[in-house]
C-alpha cells in the first residue's frame, strides 16, 4: 500500500518538472560544484584537520592557534575597524547625495553619471594619482604646508586607514548613490501631497514618509555596503601592495600571506570563521528586516 | 525663487561631481605629458628628502595641464612596450569567454530558479546566494588544489572557469526572469512548445535588458580583477592588465598615465553607452523578487 503512494509521490514529482529543471540546472550546477561546494566543504573539513593530506582530525586547535596568532587579531580588528567606519560614512553620504540628485536639476542625468563613473573606473589606473594626493611630498602635505601644519606620512601611518577609506568610499559610493535613487523614486507622489494638505512640515515628512518607505532600500544596502567592505583587499593591494601598512593589513591580506607561507591550517579556519560571521549578519539582518516588513503590515 | 534654487543645487551638486571625476581627469590630462615632464613633476614620490641635512624642503607638483601635448606616452606603450599590448589581450581574452559562458550557463540555470518548480529549488538557491557574499580568499586553498588536480594551475582556464560558474549570473537573470508572467509560459504551453522552445522564443527575447546588464557588471568585474590572476597565474606574461599596471606605476612612471587611461578607456566608454543597462542591473539584483 505505502510503496504504491510512495510511486505516485514520485511520479508526481517527476511530473513536476523535475527532469526538465535538470536539463537547465546540469551545466551550472557541476560548475558550480566543482569550483564553489566542494571547495566550501573541503575548506571546512581541512579547518579541523592537521595536514591537507592524510591529516587527523585535531577539532579546534587550528581556531586555538588563529586565535593566539596577533597578525590574525590585527588583521581582524582592522577590518572590523574599516567596516564599522566606512559602511557608515558610505550610508550617510550616499543617502544625501541621492536625495540632492532626485530633486530638480539642471543636467540631472551628467550629474548622476558623474558619481556612478568610477564605480566601473579600474582601480589600478588611478593609483598615480593616489600617491601624488597621498605621498609624503604630495599635494596633500603642501597644502598642509601652506596652512602651517605638519605635514602627516599619509600612507606609512594609522592615516593609511583613512586613505583607504576615502578611496573606498570614491570607488563605491555610487552603488548606494543607484540603490538609494531607485528607493526614492519609487515612493509615491502623493504620499507627499496628502501630507501637504495636512499641513506637515519638512521635517515630518521627511522621517514619516521618506525614511519610512525607504527602509527596505536601507536594510540591503546596509548589508551589501558591509559584506562588500569586507572585501577592499583590492583597493589596498593596488594602493599599498601585499604588506601595507599594519593599520590596513586586512583579514583578506592575512589569508593572502597564508596562503603565500602554506600556512593552510591558519588559512581555512580563518576562512570559515568569516563565512560564519557572515552567514550570523546576515541571517540577523534578514530576521531585523522580516521583523519591520510585518510592523508595517 | 524655484528657478534660483535648482541653479544653487546644480552648482552645489556641480561642484561634488567635479570632485570625483577629478582623479579620472588629472590622468587623462597628464597622459599627454612628455615623459621628461612626468619626471621633472613628480620625481618626489617615494624620497624623503633630509631636511636636517640642508637639503631644500619640497614637494610633488600636481600639474593639471601638460606644457605642451605629446603623445609620445601613447607611442611608447603601443609601440615600444611590447608588454602592454600583451597583457591587454591577456585582459581581453579572460574576460570575454567569462562573460560569454557565465551569460550562456547562467541563463539556463535561471530559468529553472525562476519558472520550474522542483524539489529542494530554494534552497539550492539559497546556497548559491551565500556563495556570492563570500570574499575571494574563503576558498583560497581548495580552489587552488582542484585546479592543480585538474590541471589548471598557472593557465588562464584557473580564471576563466571558476568565473563562468560564478552564481551572480544566475542570480541576477533569475530577478529580470521573475518578472515574466507565468501566463506568457502557460500559453506557449497550450500551444504545445516544450520548456527549450519557451526558454529561447520567450525568456531569452524579453531579458534582453538583463544580459546587457550582466554583461556590463561582469565587464566592469573581471575587467579589474585582481585576486584571481595574483595566485592562480606564475608567469608575468599571462597576467591580466590591472596587474601590470601596479608594477608599472613604480618601474616605469613615464608611461603610467597612458597606460591607465588605454585601460579605463574600454570600461569608460562601455559605461557611458550602456549606462542605463548598467543602473537597471544594481537596482534589479537589490530589489528582492
Amino acid at each position: 500500500m505505502t510503496n504504491k503512494r510512495y510511486w505516485h509521490k514520485l511520479i508526481r514529482l517527476l511530473r513536476k518538472d523535475w527532469a526538465v529543471a535538470a536539463f537547465f540546472l546540469a551545466l551550472s550546477l557541476i560548475g558550480f560544484a566543482l569550483f564553489y561546494l566542494i571547495p566550501f566543504a573541503m575548506g571546512f573539513l581541512y579547518s579541523f584537520q592537521d595536514r591537507t593530506v592524510d591529516g587527523s582530525f585535531v577539532g579546534l586547535d587550528n581556531y586555538m592557534a588563529l586565535q593566539a596568532s596577533a597578525s590574525f587579531r590585527k588583521a581582524a580588528s582592522n577590518t572590523f575597524l574599516f567596516t564599522s567606519i566606512s559602511v557608515p560614512i558610505i550610508i550617510a553620504l550616499s543617502l544625501l547625495f541621492a536625495h540632492l540628485l532626485n530633486q530638480k536639476l539642471f543636467a540631472r542625468n551628467w550629474l548622476q553619471t558623474a558619481f556612478v563613473l568610477p564605480l566601473v573606473v579600474p582601480v589600478a589606473s588611478i593609483v598615480m594619482i593616489w600617491q601624488i594626493f597621498f605621498d609624503w611630498n604630495g599635494t596633500l602635505n603642501a597644502l598642509l604646508q601652506s596652512l602651517h601644519v605638519e605635514r602627516i606620512d599619509w600612507m606609512k601611518s594609522d592615516w593609511s586607514m583613512g586613505v583607504l577609506i576615502i578611496v573606498y568610499i570614491w570607488k563605491n559610493i555610487g552603488y548606494s548613490i543607484i540603490l538609494f535613487l531607485a528607493g526614492l523614486q519609487n515612493i509615491p507622489k502623493d504620499y507627499y501631497e496628502t501630507a501637504d494638505i495636512e499641513g506637515a512640515g519638512k521635517l515630518h515628512k521627511w522621517i514619516h514618509i521618506t525614511l519610512v518607505y525607504l527602509t527596505p532600500t536601507m536594510f540591503f544596502v546596509i548589508l551589501i555596503s558591509i559584506i562588500n567592505s569586507f572585501k577592499v583587499f583590492r583597493e589596498t593591494y593596488l594602493i599599498a601592495g601585499g604588506y601595507p601598512h599594519d593599520r590596513i593589513y586586512m583579514l583578506q591580506h592575512y589569508m593572502n600571506n597564508m596562503f603565500l607561507s602554506l600556512d593552510v591550517q591558519k588559512l581555512t579556519a580563518a576562512a570559515v570563521l568569516m563565512v560564519g560571521c557572515i552567514l550570523v549578519f546576515v541571517t540577523g539582518m534578514l530576521a531585523i528586516e522580516r521583523r519591520f516588513r510585518n510592523f508595517m503590515e | 525663487m524655484t528657478v534660483f534654487r535648482k541653479l544653487v543645487l546644480t552648482l552645489i551638486m556641480g561642484g561634488l561631481a567635479l570632485a570625483m571625476l577629478f582623479p579620472v581627469a588629472v590622468t587623462f590630462t597628464n597622459s599627454f605629458m612628455t615623459e621628461a615632464e612626468i619626471n621633472y613633476n613628480y620625481h618626489l614620490i617615494g624620497q624623503m628628502v633630509d631636511v636636517t641635512a640642508g637639503e631644500k624642503d619640497q614637494f610633488i607638483n600636481l600639474k593639471l595641464i601638460p606644457d605642451w601635448v605629446s603623445f609620445s606616452q601613447y607611442m611608447e606603450v603601443l609601440f615600444d612596450k611590447p608588454v602592454f599590448l600583451q597583457m591587454f589581450w591577456n585582459s581581453v581574452f579572460m574576460v570575454v569567454p567569462i562573460i560569454v559562458g557565465q551569460v550562456l550557463v547562467a541563463s539556463l540555470a535561471a530559468y529553472a530558479f525562476a519558472k520550474l518548480r522542483f524539489w529542494g529549488r530554494d534552497k539550492l538557491f539559497v546556497i548559491y546566494l551565500i556563495t556570492m557574499l563570500m570574499p575571494f580568499q574563503v576558498t583560497l586553498v581548495p580552489n587552488y588544489i582542484i585546479a592543480d588536480k585538474l590541471g589548471l594551475m598557472n593557465t588562464t582556464s584557473s580564471i576563466i572557469l571558476p568565473g563562468i560558474f560564478s552564481a551572480f549570473g544566475v542570480f541576477m537573470l533569475r530577478q529580470f526572469m521573475l518578472h515574466i508572467p507565468n501566463s506568457y509560459i502557460e500559453a506557449a504551453k497550450i500551444d504545445g512548445a516544450g520548456h527549450l522552445r519557451v526558454f529561447y522564443q520567450i525568456i531569452v527575447p524579453l531579458i534582453h535588458p538583463g544580459i546587457a546588464a550582466l554583461v556590463v557588471l561582469l565587464f566592469v568585474d573581471y575587467w579589474n580583477m585582481v585576486e584571481q590572476p595574483l595566485i592562480f597565474l606564475e608567469d608575468a606574461f599571462k597576467q591580466p592588465l590591472s596587474l601590470y599596471l601596479s608594477q608599472i606605476n613604480e618601474g616605469a612612471r613615464g608611461v603610467a598615465f597612458a597606460a591607465s587611461v588605454l585601460y579605463m578607456t574600454p570600461m569608460v566608454l562601455l559605461f557611458l553607452y550602456a549606462e542605463s543597462y548598467f543602473v537597471e542591473g544594481i537596482q534589479l539584483s537589490g530589489i528582492k523578487g
